[in-house]
């Protein structure tokens, strides 16, 4: 933890109150986003509970599903979440800006600009914690693989809202009877695309700086130290407590009581904001509930099903609604705080990543694969380095505070300018290099030809370079303490910089482009608008340990074409791999600048790859015809219990 | 109760870990998850303590007024036993496929009926342990698969016996021992959530560790142990291989337990097992270095008032606690506690050790690694104290003129603490920062209109 950070936290335990660690909002809060509370079920892997989703927060969608073992009822539950989360997924689409960019021409080769589409607004999704975006994950995963039906089973349909007929599908008796489990359920195709929806939202969320997908804990813990450890700040009530207190209690009491307070019944006052439920409401309230459910669903009595699953459907809600209500608390307090200048910049890249994904969903692109291949893993991983080093610059840029944690790290050094000589570069046609001094109590890390940054007026940056520490002032109690600048005491010295930019393009600088005495500026060491390593190499250029060169060579396939019916192998993994090489352009700095570039056949190639990585993790016996990477999970007997 | 005579000081201690858990009460058994968490936190002199006296911790927190936040859901536990049930139903075969589907080197595949499944019941754990070393002594000579569930360890943990259970064991026909974990987390498109692995694979470490020192009975009784004369003279040639010979490149001094541990796990989203081998050296040499350095419990006890007990005195029916809480709590804060947030997922007193930590203002509380950047401040006062340049009560001698001012060193010699002088640093920046935001750096959440950065 930074040392600010933790001092922050310590006088929040002093004060009993959460302390501001940001002065501005650093992600984009969308005016209608849609939230989602899940929960799940204890032990099992992708057995939804339930969940409370919408854009409303006075009128929550409520989805249970009484009995999570029973995998109809789980298909059903994700067939409604899907009819109410598709709209909002879809409503973006449609409202779209024109950007320019740069393409390759397929035919001549060469660099033209060409007009493409930015949808407008990206539909934002928030969950309550960490855990909400890994389930989101979960979701996405267990979803995107579903078989899609023709038409819609009625059954689905029927289940819905209403309880179960007892002798729907979701009657069999556990253990007993044949089941009807081997043949593959079909799924409404809104269940596939929603799981492609997830995925892709779950793998922006790992994009530093994103926010298509958020959790109120992350923000929230951005944004205030409380008084407690960050562990601690996991717990949303825990948090809202600190930061937002009921009347009448301090921070560290109103935590505790949202950790640990128990009504009569022995179930906590704020239950856990999810996925996860309170072992002691599974054990006392739901699992009773769930036998009673059981029960009526054996003897067959539908009004006695419809009571059951009443009742089933009232305990979760009695665990989501808190969680739903702290949800939007914590949106409100976000809402006060006003957005960073960069974080509209930041939250057009996600704009892009959103159009990026509308568009293969449109060309019927198959759901993105199990496995990244090796290409696109490392152009994921290069995107989200430079996604890191671009926020960690906006944010510190943005907020004094963020910028005051750099200073005391030697990062950045503020001060007023005491001196500024004119100066002119030796070049045939001299060039202004002005010398500025600077008088700061920080300690930069400075260095003979270091580079300095700093954000001028306009938004454009301005360089220089440290030429050396012209004197020191020694502060009162000081004195003698070395001629070292950087190893402390009372020394204030005075940085000589030689501005190298910024100054326009004359022989004279533009008016105001040169800082001037009694100014106060603040200079950073690191770059304001970091690049990306270097471009991955030419497909034909590709390494072994990365796929190698493409066998077959279709260049410039375009990306938007439909994809043919997945007919073979090969144009499945044409498509994916395309899939996959646009996800990751999606996310990166320029986007779409690599995405003609590079063409479909060699993602192709590349996701062979990721074939030989999945047989070498999962070991299966006899590779499968098809890509694993792409093939659903078998449906079989094993399924539920 | 054993039947051979324990030396004196054994009994002494014994008999006082008895006294400190109270006349009637049956001492709890301390489980690999327990010891992991022990290892985890090897500080802690009084969680050594009640773990080693077999206290009740979950019963002592709710006496504390402290209840333990967690337990577990009867679904997740249904599952998991549900799970575990499948994958040995067949006594070990499918288990055994598993294994040989991740060695390099499985060897030629067993015969029907080639795996054995030694009966392993008897009473108490002591019985059940020594039972197991017969099964396990047998085993490793008779040169085929067996496959043992739920064998019965034991090991010392500071001075006193801790019996474990893993949840299999198999035998290579080599002679050499395999640990098997099985657990009902998922394993999604091959990866597993890592701090479920992680947990798993320190549990694990903790069976290794205690099978290493069974497996050197084992070795030094000539292989298979007394009463089974037969295989003393014929088996050694096998069981020598197993013991010292390097079996799958992981194997160390020890030579019959293997290094790297069984995971079974559910496969995807279904109730298929699938099975990787993990590597549990590292948590090995953690484990068992953290074991080792756990204060003795003797040396804890032997600080505590001769009449200490941690008895919650409880009623007829068995729950009700009839002990005097501040009795009780006096008891428990005699001895010290090194609580940290770690401790909130692993230990039932977490909520009574923070509330004492947060009293005594340490800096542990907001987390392990924040001694670090601070020095030699220990609590919160202190470092605010520092920060602020505010007096504290200890220097009240030479009241300062300009308390509040981190430029104006209050005390020379604290000025010359560069964790002091990063500290104020850290203040005044952070102050003048949310002065040049409008900010009030009291309460939260009152964000002014003005976003705009001041600096140039």
């Amino acid at each position: 933890m930074a040392l600010m950070t933790t001092l922050a936290r310590m006088e929040a335990m002093r004060s009993g109150r959460a302390l501001p660690t940001a002065t501005v909002r650093h992600r984009h809060l969308a005016d209608r986003p849609l939230a989602l509370v899940p929960l799940t079920t204890a032990g099992e892997a992708g057995a939804p509970l339930g969940a409370l989703v919408g854009t409303d927060r006075d009128a929550p969608r409520l989805l249970v599903v009484p009995q999570p073992r029973d995998r109809d009822l789980r298909f059903a539950f994700l067939a409604a979440l899907a009819e109410e989360m598709l709209p909002h997924f879809a409503a973006g689409a449609d409202e779209v800006e024109w950007e320019e960019r740069k393409e390759t021409d397929p035919e001549t080769g060469k660099r033209v600009t060409v007009q493409v589409e930015l949808c407008a607004d990206a539909p934002q999704l928030l969950v309550p914690s960490g855990p909400g975006i890994d389930f989101v994950r979960l979701l996405g995963r267990s979803m995107r693989f579903r078989r899609a039906a023709e038409h819609e089973p009625e059954d689905l349909a029927g289940a819905r809202e209403g309880p179960l007929p007892a002798s729907g599908p979701g009657a069999a008796e556990p253990g007993g009877g044949p089941r009807e489990a081997d043949v593959p359920r079909a799924a409404p195709a809104r269940v596939p695309l929603l799981g492609r929806w997830l995925t892709h939202y779950g793998e922006r969320a790992r994009v530093p700086g994103s926010s298509l997908l958020l959790a109120l804990t992350d923000l929230l813990g951005q944004h205030w130290a409380t008084g407690q450890s960050r562990l601690e700040d996991q717990h949303l009530g825990a948090l809202l407590a600190w930061i937002d207190p009921p009347a009448g209690l301090a921070g560290p009491e109103a935590a505790l009581r949202a950790e640990t307070a128990r009504d009569d019944r022995g179930q906590l006052l704020c239950p856990p904001a999810g996925p996860a439920t309170d072992p002691a409401f599974d054990n006392r309230l739901l699992a009773p509930a769930m036998a009673r459910y059981d029960a009526a669903r054996t003897r067959g009595v539908p009004a006695d099903v419809a009571a059951a699953e009443r009742e089933v459907r009232e305990l979760v809600a009695s665990q989501l609604r808190p969680t739903w209500e702290a949800l939007w608390r914590g949106v409100d307090l976000l809402r006060a705080l006003p957005p960073g200048s960069r974080v509209a910049d930041r939250w057009k890249r996600d704009r892009w990543s959103y159009t990026g994904h509308r568009d293969r969903v449109r060309a019927g692109e198959p759901p993105q694969p199990k496995w990244d291949d090796a290409v696109t893993a490392a152009r994921k991983l290069a995107a989200r380095e430079t996604a890191q080093a671009q926020l960690d610059a906006q944010e510190a840029l943005d907020d004094p505070l963020v910028m005051a944690a750099r200073r005391l790290s030697g990062e950045a050094f503020a001060g007023e300018v005491t001196e500024v000589v004119m100066a002119y570069s030796q070049a045939k046609v001299p060039r202004p290099r002005p010398l500025v001094t600077v008088r700061t109590d920080d300690r930069p890390l400075l260095d003979e030809g270091v580079k300095v940054y700093r954000a001028l007026p306009d938004g454009r940056t301005q360089r220089a370079e440290f030429v050396t520490y012209e004197a020191y002032e020694t502060g009162e109690a000081g004195g003698a303490h070395g001629s070292d600048p950087a190893a402390g005491g009372d020394v204030a010295p005075l940085v000589v910089l030689r501005l190298t930019g910024g100054m326009g393009r004359g022989k004279e600088p533009e008016p105001g482009s040169v800082p001037e005495e009694g100014d106060r500026v603040c200079w950073t060491l690191f770059e304001h608008a970091p690049r990306g390593g270097p471009e991955l190499p030419d497909p034909e250029q590709t390494p072994w340990t990365h796929g190698g060169p493409p066998l077959r060579a279709e260049p410039g396939a375009p990306l938007a074409e439909p994809a043919a019916p997945l007919a073979g192998a090969g144009t499945t993994l044409a498509g994916a791999g395309a899939t996959a090489s646009g996800d990751a352009t999606a996310s990166a700095d320029t986007p779409g600048a690599i995405l003609a570039a590079r063409p479909a056949a060699v993602a192709a190639d590349t996701a062979r790859d990721a074939d030989a990585g999945a047989t070498a993790l999962v070991g299966a016996p006899g590779a499968p015809p098809f890509d694993p990477a792409y093939q659903p999970d078998p449906v079989t007997d094993e399924d539920f219990l | 109760m054993p039947t051979e005579t324990p030396p004196p000081q054994r009994t002494a201690l014994r008999q006082r870990l008895a006294e400190l858990r109270g006349p009637r009460v049956a001492p709890r058994p301390l489980d690999a998850r327990a010891l992991a968490a022990l290892a985890a936190n090897p500080g802690c002199r009084r969680r050594a303590l009640l773990d080693g006296a077999g206290v009740d911790k979950t019963a002592l927190a709710r006496a504390l007024g402290s209840p333990a936040p967690f337990g577990q859901s009867q679904f997740a536990h249904q599952r998991g036993h549900v799970f575990e049930a499948r994958v040995t139903a067949d006594g070990g075969e499918q288990l055994v496929a598993l294994l040989r589907e991740r060695l390099s080197d499985p060897g030629p595949p067993p015969p029907r009926d080639g795996v054995d499944a030694p009966e392993l019941v008897a009473d108490g754990p002591a019985g059940r342990t020594e039972r197991t070393r017969l099964a396990l002594a047998r085993a490793t000579a008779a040169g085929r698969w067996a496959v043992l569930r739920h064998p019965m360890v034991s090991v010392a943990v500071a001075g006193s016996p801790a019996y474990l259970e893993p949840d299999a064991l198999v035998v290579h026909p080599d002679g050499s021992w395999t640990v098997v974990e099985i657990k009902s987390f998922p394993v999604l498109d091959g990866s597993a959530d890592p701090t479920k692995v992680g947990a798993a694979a320190r549990q694990a470490a903790v069976y290794v560790l205690a099978l290493r020192e069974l497996a050197e009975a084992v070795a030094a009784d000539g292989g298979p142990a007394r009463g089974v004369p037969a295989a003393r003279d014929d088996a050694p040639a096998g069981a020598d291989a197993g013991l010292s010979g390097p079996v799958d490149g992981t194997v160390g001094a020890a030579g019959l337990v293997r290094q790297r541990a069984l995971l079974v796990c559910p496969k995807d989203f279904s109730n298929l097992p699938t099975a990787e081998l993990i590597d549990v050296r590292k948590q090995l040499s953690v484990t068992s270095r953290q074991l080792a350095r756990l204060t003795r419990i003797e040396e804890i006890a032997a600080e505590l008032p001769g009449d200490a007990t941690f008895d919650l005195r409880l009623a007829d029916d068995g729950k009700t606690p009839t002990r005097p809480a501040a009795e009780l709590t006096a008891t428990v804060d005699a001895v010290p506690a090194a609580y940290v947030p770690d401790c909130l997922a692993s230990c039932e007193l977490a909520f009574h050790c923070r509330q004492a930590a947060r009293a005594a203002g340490a800096v542990e509380v907001l987390g392990r690694g924040v001694r670090g950047e601070l020095g030699g401040l220990t609590t919160v006062e202190a470092v605010l104290g520092a920060a602020l340049g505010e007096r504290t009560a200890s220097d009240e001698a030479e009241p300062s003129s300009v308390p509040a001012d981190p430029d104006q060193p209050a005390d020379p010699d604290q000025e010359a603490d560069p964790a002091v002088r990063a500290l104020r640093r850290a203040a005044a920046l952070r102050a003048q920062a949310l002065a040049e935001a409008g900010m009030d750096p009291g309460p939260a959440g009152r964000a002014t209109e003005s976003g705009e950065v001041a600096w140039r």
